[in-house]
């Protein structure tokens, strides 16, 4: 609960640190990113299961809920529902088929069920825009519209610090140790009676509901949506902020979406070596620290004591 | 036969000629590693970006093909000695995600030193096209067609003829006896990504008259490969080269008689399909003999 605690004074101090909306928009996309790293770390951390489609969910959501309130009229805070929902239930359907397989096998699985969301999102453009991307309505609740940066950074800092107390609540409960026992050895776990293969459809299927919930987020917020967000590339990114903070720490995983998101808006100097610093820092992490950054950082900490 | 199946079975096979290439590249880098190697259409946009670089220095196409297929295969060597080699026995997420990263260097010095544009390669023989079939063929399509199976018969020779090729073998089959035998687990390792590389560049010079070269064309091409490897059977040598053809063939017919729109993601659905109903691929369950 401590680093409950320090969450909630980082996000509640934060706005003195930020000086105009740019910094605003930053830390709300930060929050956001943050809020799908938590959720894709109880999928990759604990039960130890990779996907490389989880911008697949994540565009399920931002244009689900983008297209029921553009084109269908629905009130945003039913679309918003009913695409994480959508999200959250595209994740059983193929969670059951695709869990069975492991390692290499998952990871090829999932990267092929994100490529081919993206593509269909791409291409139906009489709903989706295309290429082009589509324009969204803004979030609100009985008529009264969530405006202005300040009042969405509440919002999202709120929120994710009901995922993260969700997370750590899971993570301590009877379900999170059946997922870290499957992590170890999923022979081992079935053995001790855990139902594996619902376990992991459960960390999948809440995973892709978080990112769903954050993708609607996202739309509505920026007020604009593209496929861009639904790629292999994005995919690739949530992964390696989840990696680079560090696996089953949920914190990390906060760490790293921060660091991640929001170090490219910075360096925005370097426009044109942004693909090779991303790359390099991939590499050296996963080479030098595989643990990711809060593991390492905290074993540091633990020695010098 | 008609025409225009004869046509859309043409083109999927040159398509599918690039596709086995780059699917024969990941399966020797899996045999003598385990690992997928995400960085395997890299060396495909490698291939094709070089040889138009050298080509605009001067060089004749064919110097400049090679040596384009020698920089692809040391920069190859260099991502297994300084990026795998490291990370030897880590977790298979940190190697995707290293090998991911390289991918994503690659790319990025690539738009650095050369550039964001599209680029062609002449043909290599001429545009004229050939009838064939009640259907027309451009050259440049026998040279892929033709070429890679030069490739194939060379690499099938290299694997049963030759005391490296055995000796890659042998690692994949077993890598602590290998080991014993006195073979280098390292020089295997380096020497099946110098090849793999080579054989993803070929295949970028091959396809550049045809459908193009840029610096971001690896990525589909990478990802089409390693679903072809799925479908052939990870691991598979045969079967790497019978899923990029069946794959080409498929994505032409499914492009021409279902829908164009959703040419990319046939690859994709028919991955998807294979790893959910028969993980094994085509040829993986069998104990066969692995390139």
């Amino acid at each position: 609960m401590r680093g409950l605690l320090a969450l909630a004074a980082v996000v509640l101090l934060a706005p003195l640190a930020l000086a105009n909306n740019y910094h605003y928009e930053i830390a709300i996309l930060v929050g956001l990113n943050a809020i799908v790293c938590v959720g894709l770390n109880l999928l990759i951390g604990y039960a130890g299961q990779i996907s490389l489609g989880h911008a697949g969910f994540f565009g399920i959501g931002a244009y689900g809920s983008a297209i029921l309130a553009a084109r269908y009229g629905w009130p945003p805070l039913a679309s918003l529902a009913a695409a994480t929902a959508a999200a959250a239930l595209l994740a059983w359907l193929v969670g059951r088929p695709i869990l069975r397989l492991r390692g290499h096998y998952l990871a090829m699985a999932t990267l092929g069920l994100g490529i081919i969301i993206s593509i269909v999102l791409t291409t139906e453009d009489g709903y989706t825009g295309g290429p082009d991307g589509m324009s969204v309505p803004p979030l609100a609740v009985a008529g009264f519209a969530l405006a202005g940066e300040r009042a969405w950074y509440w919002l999202v800092g709120v929120l994710l610090l009901a995922t993260v107390w969700l997370a750590l609540n899971l993570i301590d409960s009877p379900v999170g140790r059946a997922l870290r026992a499957l992590h170890g050895s999923e022979v081992a776990a079935e053995v001790a009676g855990i139902d594996s293969a619902r376990h992991k459809l459960l960390a999948f299927v809440l995973s892709a509901a978080i990112a769903g919930l954050a993708g609607a987020l996202t739309a509505h917020y920026a007020g604009f949506i593209t496929p861009g967000k639904a790629t292999f590339l994005h995919s690739i990114e949530l992964v390696v902020m989840v990696v680079f903070g560090g696996l089953a720490s949920t914190f990390g995983a906060v760490v790293g979406a921060a660091v991640l998101t929001a170090l490219p808006q910075l360096l925005t100097v370097f426009k044109e070596y942004e693909m090779v610093v991303f790359g390099g820092v991939m590499m050296l992490t996963m080479i030098f620290m595989p643990k990711g950054l809060v593991p390492t950082l905290a074993a540091l900490a633990g020695r010098r004591r | 036969m008609s025409g225009e199946l004869a046509q859309f079975l043409l083109s999927g096979l040159t398509v599918g000629s690039i596709y086995a290439l780059v699917a024969l590249g990941f399966a020797i880098i899996y045999n003598a590693s385990h690992v997928i190697n995400f960085a395997q259409g890299e060396f495909v946009m490698i291939g094709g970006m070089a040889t138009v670089w050298l080509l605009a220095a001067g060089l004749p196409l064919a110097l400049a093909a090679v040596l384009a297929v020698a920089l692809a295969a040391l920069v190859g060597l260099l991502l297994a000695r300084f990026a795998v080699q490291p990370a030897r026995g880590a977790s298979v997420v940190t190697l995707i995600i290293i090998t991911i990263g390289a991918a994503i260097l690659l790319r990025g010095l690539a738009a650095l030193v050369w550039d964001k544009r599209i680029h062609a390669l002449p043909a290599f023989s001429g545009e004229a096209p050939i009838a064939l079939a009640g259907a027309t063929l451009a050259p440049q399509s026998l040279w892929v067609i033709g070429v890679t199976a030069l490739a194939v018969a060379a690499l099938w020779g290299f694997f049963n003829r030759t005391l490296a090729g055995k000796a890659i073998l042998a690692v994949s089959h077993n890598r602590l006896a290998a080991q014993l035998m006195g073979i280098s687990v390292q020089r295997v390792l380096l020497v099946s990504f110098a090849l793999s590389a080579a054989l993803g560049a070929l295949a970028g010079i091959l396809i550049a008259p045809i459908t193009f070269t840029s610096w971001d064309v690896g990525v589909m091409l990478g990802l089409k490969g390693f679903a072809a490897a799925i479908l052939g059977g990870m691991g598979s040598g045969p079967g790497a080269v019978i899923g990029g053809l069946l794959l080409g063939l498929l994505e032409s017919l499914g492009a021409g008689y279902v829908s164009s729109a959703y040419k990319d993601a046939i690859a994709f659905i028919v991955m998807l399909a294979v790893l959910m109903l028969m993980p094994g691929g085509l040829l993986g369950g069998r104990a066969a003999e692995r390139v």
